[in-house]
């Protein structure tokens, strides 16, 4: 059970990012802000958005300003008790 | 007025008061500033015409401040333009000089004279053109689609223009603003001017509101004010700006598009809580850059309102046959008289020395109405524009470059929100790869839905109420 769950965050949290930028799953890992056009200031509110709607949680101020990169995206959703 | 007497040539009065702050936390005093502005124009040597590579930095204020005080005419320009854009526009207007940072490429030509991580190089380029005797800088009207049509404005514009803003602002010299829109934008270069005439301070950085280096520098440097487009204030929203401890500012304003009715609602709530005034005013480019503002004491029982025309200003509503409205409620035309109104437009060098075209009146294309106590309220547009985070955009010009592109096309939406439908799947990527990589268009400001038909009337009309843009 824990396992698909697992699975299940890593995907959503993928597909905020997959679906907001139009890119595909391999360019991820790499992936910071302002690395690629789509993720501009714009694309930055959007992901933001998506991803609270996947995880049902709402940013703090500064966590929104400091997720620029997927990475650290990741890190950041153990905060809000979200295992990745 | 003489020109003698305008505010840029007096700067140096300032002295030792600080003009700017750079994001490393550099000072700059008005002293220093008029001295490199100085130097700089004496190197250009004479009025002539240059291409500005705007970033928000010293350097790029200075090169801003040596044509203003020097009589040089400067075409605002990002440095992050398209190469084919400034390609273009580089064929049409050839500028004498150009003043952009050293390592950007784009902006190519003989190296002549250096101000830290400026250089000013020259063009070669045939001057066959005269400039128009009042002619003071040239700003692009879109900023997104990348038209080589440029609004003329001259230094009678930019003085009405800021002295009528310092006015309803209240702007004083212990103000400190920080940037958050580019220079080459008029609304981001209409903040530098009024503070720059009350010898009040800028804060400058290229960062966004989404960077800590941003707010690092707000808060170290204690800024005052700030100006923000609708995207803006989502943005402030997302980021809870109402919980958010910023001391130091006193007042905001918006422009550049319509902000939400919740939207307008919510930062009223939260300013008035916080004792921060929102302003919210309406402009454009035409016209230097503000025509109206909303007086704070007003905002909330106007909420929606452009306000009431700025200081010296005058709006009139008119029908389809040019006649004015004077009854409260009807719609109309939206025109504006006063002394920021410009002469008019360029679209290439010979364009330079065309007389003023209109005489102090400008039609704004937005339709309009105003209640019975004298407020107005944007309704829509005559032509098809749309804002896109602060951008206006014609999407008949859209349309346009992507036919030319081979892409079978139709453009709709509404503000910050562009929909480019297209009837073939397959050029999907290229459309959204041509309007990111060639327009500047952001690719959060469209999305791209596909239709098996374009819908046309008999005449061959395309019905853009038919289609489905939410």
């Amino acid at each position: 059970m824990r396992e698909i769950n697992i699975m299940t965050n890593l995907e959503k949290y993928n597909e905020a990012f997959t679906t907001t930028f139009g890119i595909g799953q391999d360019a991820l890992e790499e992936l910071e802000y302002q690395g690629i056009a789509a993720w501009d200031s714009v694309g930055h509110m959007q992901l933001i958005a998506a991803l609270e709607e996947a995880f049902d949680i709402m940013f703090d101020t500064d966590d929104i300003i400091d997720l620029n990169s997927y990475k650290v995206g990741k890190q950041m959703l153990a905060k809000y008790e979200m295992e990745i | 007025m003489e020109h003698k007497d305008f505010f840029f040539k007096r700067l140096e009065e300032y002295g030792g008061s600080t003009a700017l702050v750079t994001a490393q936390e550099e000072i700059v005093t008005y002293g220093e500033l008029t001295k490199r502005a100085d130097l700089l124009a004496r190197e250009i040597g004479r009025r002539c015409l240059i291409f500005l590579a705007c970033r928000n930095a010293a350097e790029s204020v200075i090169g801003y401040a040596a044509c203003l005080r020097n009589n040089i005419v400067p075409v605002m320009v990002s440095a992050d333009i398209d190469a084919g854009l400034l390609e273009n526009l580089m064929d049409r207007y050839h500028p004498a000089y150009l003043w952009a940072p050293a390592e950007n490429g784009v902006f190519s030509g003989e190296a002549v004279y250096r101000d830290q991580g400026y250089v000013l190089k020259k063009t070669g380029l045939s001057e066959d053109y005269v400039l128009g005797a009042d002619l003071a800088l040239l700003l692009t009207t879109s900023g997104s689609t990348g038209s080589p049509k440029l609004v003329r404005q001259t230094w009678k514009n930019i003085q009405s223009n800021t002295d009528a803003i310092i006015e309803y602002l209240g702007i004083v010299p212990e103000d400190r603003a920080i940037t958050t829109l580019p220079m080459n934008y008029t609304y981001g270069l209409s903040i530098l001017n009024t503070h720059l005439s009350m010898g009040a301070r800028m804060i400058l950085t290229d960062a966004t509101l989404l960077e800590k280096s941003f707010w690092t520098l707000f808060r170290n440097q204690g800024a005052t004010t700030f100006g923000g487009v609708p995207y803006t204030y989502e943005i402030l929203k997302k980021l809870r700006f109402g919980r958010m401890q910023l001391p130091s500012l006193r007042y905001i304003t918006q422009a550049g598009g319509k902000l939400s009715k919740e939207l307008a609602e919510e930062f009223n709530t939260i300013c008035g809580e916080k004792g921060i005034r929102l302003i919210v005013m309406y402009g454009q480019t035409e016209a230097t850059a503000r025509m109206s503002w909303l007086p704070w004491k007003d905002a909330a029982r106007k909420a929606g309102s452009i306000g009431i025309a700025i200081p010296g200003g005058r709006f009139a509503l008119i029908n389809a046959d040019g006649a004015e409205i004077r009854k409260a409620g009807e719609v109309g035309e939206l025109v504006y008289r006063g002394g920021n109104v410009t002469p008019g437009y360029a679209e290439s060098r010979m364009d330079l020395a065309k007389p003023d075209e209109n005489q102090g009146e400008l039609h704004t294309g937005d339709m309009a109405k105003r209640d019975e106590d004298g407020f107005y309220y944007v309704v829509g547009r005559k032509k098809r524009f749309l804002k896109l985070f602060g951008n206006r955009v014609n999407l008949d010009e859209v349309e346009g470059l992507l036919k030319k592109e081979g892409i079978e096309n139709v453009c709709a939406g509404r503000d910050d929100r562009m929909v480019v439908f297209l009837t073939d799947p397959e050029k999907e990527g290229a459309a959204a790869e041509f309007l990111t990589q060639h327009t500047g268009i952001s690719r959060g400001g469209f999305v791209i839905r596909r239709i098996d038909e374009i819908p046309r009337n008999d005449s061959g009309k395309v019905l853009y109420s038919a289609l489905e843009i939410e």
